[in-house]
């Protein structure tokens, strides 16, 4: 630690480090233009200019990179230095009058108007000051040292290598978020990445997944993190305090030891795209339930607002039920929650603008607690319920004037007429459908799926929790579409019967199992192959096979293929069946 | 009166028998012809079985199981796979017809294909005709033979 006189105020710090963060720690500020904590001082602006005494000589040094050493004095506001930032400033504002950034840092240095007539003036708004911060972001910290300075002096310029587009560049925005006036901008042109699966707004490649993650931890998207992409930036491990951010981390394989295992791997929406009449991915302002549910969120990139494509609120949204479920195209079944929520979304639009709300449905399926005195509150504020489900959604003019929305079409089947309604938005309630990957699923825990898709419970009415696997048991969407009480019921429900086996202690096993007897038993061991449990063993000093019990699940497989009728089924003996074949053909 | 085949189904417990199952809850038509004997898995299925059934004066038999891969007891169906070809070629020589037996792969939630496979199968043996064999002859009073159990 060294301790140095700043301004008169005398400070520790550790020797080497600049003057400008021994200034911030003293409390004084020093203007800077082209000084970022993210790389090493550039030292070009030359704005945080200050005096530094040793001795009885003093000289004008740069705070931003100039190493504070043991007894040093600096002034940073003395009239030496005041002049020179004056004359910087004055140059500058000359030559970029209008650049936000620019005129703000003049007013504070007190300059109303430059004295110098700049050969190069610059009246945009968002000039290129040449502060390099973006070529400093570039090479340092993202690495991919795509843009550079050409030419010198007053010709000066960024520009990428040859004035031609480069292949280097990852096309990470890092330039364009740390440029100070706005000069560099991001261009989408032919787009032809994987479409994320949200495209309300743009994400940073660090996030927390949602709000009520558990845990609430970020994750880094390593598809658009540039540490991923040229090792470089590494800023949030620098700004973690805890040094939580760990790049190597990969995901592993976890194998545990359970006994029972609740499959709760919930649900997909239907892909509205796949219903090209309603133009979801297609027309702009056309939004899936998830969509929507995201926009509403306060934390969302709208921050809850309602909002189009350009940014203003809905003069009307059209909610349309049934997209994919009730369909016999698609998905016959009812998915049970989009007729509430659908009137949910009404009742927030409502509240949160003053946009017309219509909701095309087949049936209103109000059904639960509560839920059918929500519908009709729900009518009290003045919702259009229009019976009869949307044919499609097509761009259309909006009422008298040429202003361009969507347009929904349909039959309103309690009138009895064809309408097409002008809307600014639409919001379609896609069915719940069974996951993706639920056949992988599905044959890892020898499940079954119901025609609908979704796994099927031992019994739909006396038994709907657990599946014809022992101890393993199904809850929630991954059953059949289901609302969050009835989910939370069957969920608690198979817990509380898992639980049950736990305190027992011991499993009761099916009768049914493969037994041997050891007297027909000739020892030819074809029936040690057969078994895909390992039940059946051999006896090596009676030369016989012998079943475990407990291992066994009653196949039969064994018993079929015995050449000498040693292994019998229990429930399922030759002679039973063969007399169940023998009544049957009477 | 027209021909009515008698046909015996085997089928396992958690696939084909719950498709029978969810056919009748769903009230899907099908042919009242197959007559289920259930066992726990495709892989139960004891040639010896068909072989009786056919002996008894079944005019068919169809052994039903779960898709492959997707057996309640891993392989149970990759056992039966192996059995029912064999057995269609020995059947041959006992002077059946190999389309009088079938194997097919009915899942729990395939209820239609259930009775796709039952009118299927019912259409064709009724094609077929009765089964004749030389046991039948020996049928006293119309009665079928007993059946001998080891």
């Amino acid at each position: 630690m060294v301790t140095v006189n700043i301004d008169g105020t005398r400070i520790e710090v550790i020797e080497d480090t600049t003057i400008l963060k021994a200034a911030e720690k003293a409390g004084i500020w020093i203007p800077t233009m082209c000084h970022c904590e993210y790389f090493e001082p550039y030292g070009v602006c030359r704005l945080c200019s200050v005096e530094v005494v040793r001795g009885r000589r003093s000289r004008i040094v740069t705070a931003c990179n100039y190493p504070v050493r043991a007894g040093l004095t600096i002034n940073t506001n003395s009239d030496r230095v005041k002049w020179i930032r004056k004359v910087i400033m004055e140059l500058m504002l000359s030559r970029w009058p209008n650049v936000k950034v620019v005129k703000d840092m003049a007013d504070k240095l007190g300059i109303e108007k430059p004295r110098f007539v700049s050969l190069e003036r610059d009246e945009a708004t968002d000039a290129c000051i040449l502060c390099g911060m973006c070529v400093n972001m570039c090479s340092d910290v993202v690495h991919a040292n795509v843009l550079g300075f050409a030419n010198t002096g007053i010709q000066r310029e960024v520009v990428l290598a040859f004035h031609e587009r480069s292949d280097q560049c990852i096309v990470c925005g890092a330039c364009v978020s740390v440029c100070p006036t706005g000069h560099i901008k991001m261009v989408v042109e032919d787009y032809k990445g994987k479409k994320p699966e949200f495209t309300l707004g743009p994400k940073s490649a660090i996030s927390v997944p949602s709000l009520q993650a558990v845990p609430r931890v970020p994750v880094i998207d390593t598809n658009s993190c540039i540490h991923f992409k040229t090792g470089g930036c590494e800023i949030c491990s620098s700004v973690c305090e805890p040094n939580a951010i760990n790049y190597d981390m990969k995901d592993e394989v976890v194998e545990l030891d359970v006994g029972q295992i609740l499959v709760a791997t919930g649900y997909d929406i239907f892909d509205a795209s796949v219903m090209a009449q309603y133009g979801y991915g297609a027309l702009d302002n056309v939004y899936s339930s998830l969509e929507f549910e995201m926009m509403l969120n306060s934390t969302g990139p709208t921050g809850g607002k309602v909002l189009m494509k350009n940014g203003k609120e809905p003069r009307s949204v059209a909610i349309l039920h049934c997209i994919g479920s009730r369909d016999t195209n698609h998905h016959p079944y009812c998915s049970r929650v989009c007729c509430m929520y659908a009137l949910k979304f009404a009742h927030l639009v409502h509240d949160r603008t003053d946009a017309a709300i219509y909701q095309f449905y087949i049936d209103m399926r109000a059904f639960g607690k509560g839920y059918e005195e929500f519908y009709t509150r729900l009518l009290d504020e003045g919702i259009t319920m229009i019976r009869g489900k949307a044919a499609e959604v097509v761009e259309g003019t909006w009422s008298d004037s040429h202003e361009r929305s969507l347009m929904v079409r349909c039959e309103d089947t309690l009138i009895g007429r064809f309408r097409e309604i002008p809307v600014d938005m639409v919001i379609l309630c896609n069915a719940i459908e069974s996951r993706k990957d639920s056949d992988i699923v599905k044959r890892l825990f020898s499940l079954s799926k119901s025609p609908d898709g979704f796994f099927l419970e031992r019994h739909p009415k006396l038994d709907p929790t657990s599946t014809t696997t022992d101890g393993v048991y199904i809850a929630g969407c991954a059953q059949g579409p289901k609302d969050i009480p009835d989910t939370v019921a069957q969920a608690s429900s198979a817990a509380a019967r898992m639980l049950s086996l736990i305190s027992k202690g011991e499993v009761e096993i099916d009768p049914i199992r493969a037994m041997v007897q050891d007297e027909y038993c000739s020892g030819c061991r074809i029936c040690n192959n057969l078994c895909p449990y390992s039940a059946i063993e051999f006896l090596e000093d009676k030369k016989i096979s012998h079943v475990n019990e407990a291992l066994c699940k009653g196949c039969g497989t064994c018993v079929a293929a015995c050449p000498s009728s040693a292994m019998t089924g229990q429930g399922f003996t030759d002679k039973q069946i063969l007399a169940e074949i023998e009544g049957l053909m009477v | 009166m027209s021909f009515e085949p008698k046909i015996i189904g085997f089928l396992c417990n958690w696939c084909s028998y719950t498709g029978a199952d969810l056919a009748g809850v769903s009230r899907i038509k099908s042919a009242p012809n197959v007559r289920i004997v259930r066992t726990m898995c495709s892989g139960r299925v004891d040639p010896a079985f068909i072989l009786k059934a056919f002996q008894l004066g079944a005019d068919g038999v169809v052994v039903m199981g779960c898709h492959l891969g997707d057996c309640h007891y891993q392989e149970g169906n990759y056992k039966t796979i192996r059995r029912i070809p064999f057995l269609k070629r020995l059947v041959k020589d006992f002077g059946i017809d190999p389309r009088r037996l079938r194997l097919e792969w009915v899942s729990a939630s395939e209820g239609d294909r259930f009775a796709e496979v039952v009118n299927e199968m019912t259409e064709e043996i009724r094609q077929l005709g009765p089964l004749k064999l030389y046991v039948h002859n020996e049928r006293k009073n119309g009665q079928p033979a007993k059946a001998e159990v080891h």
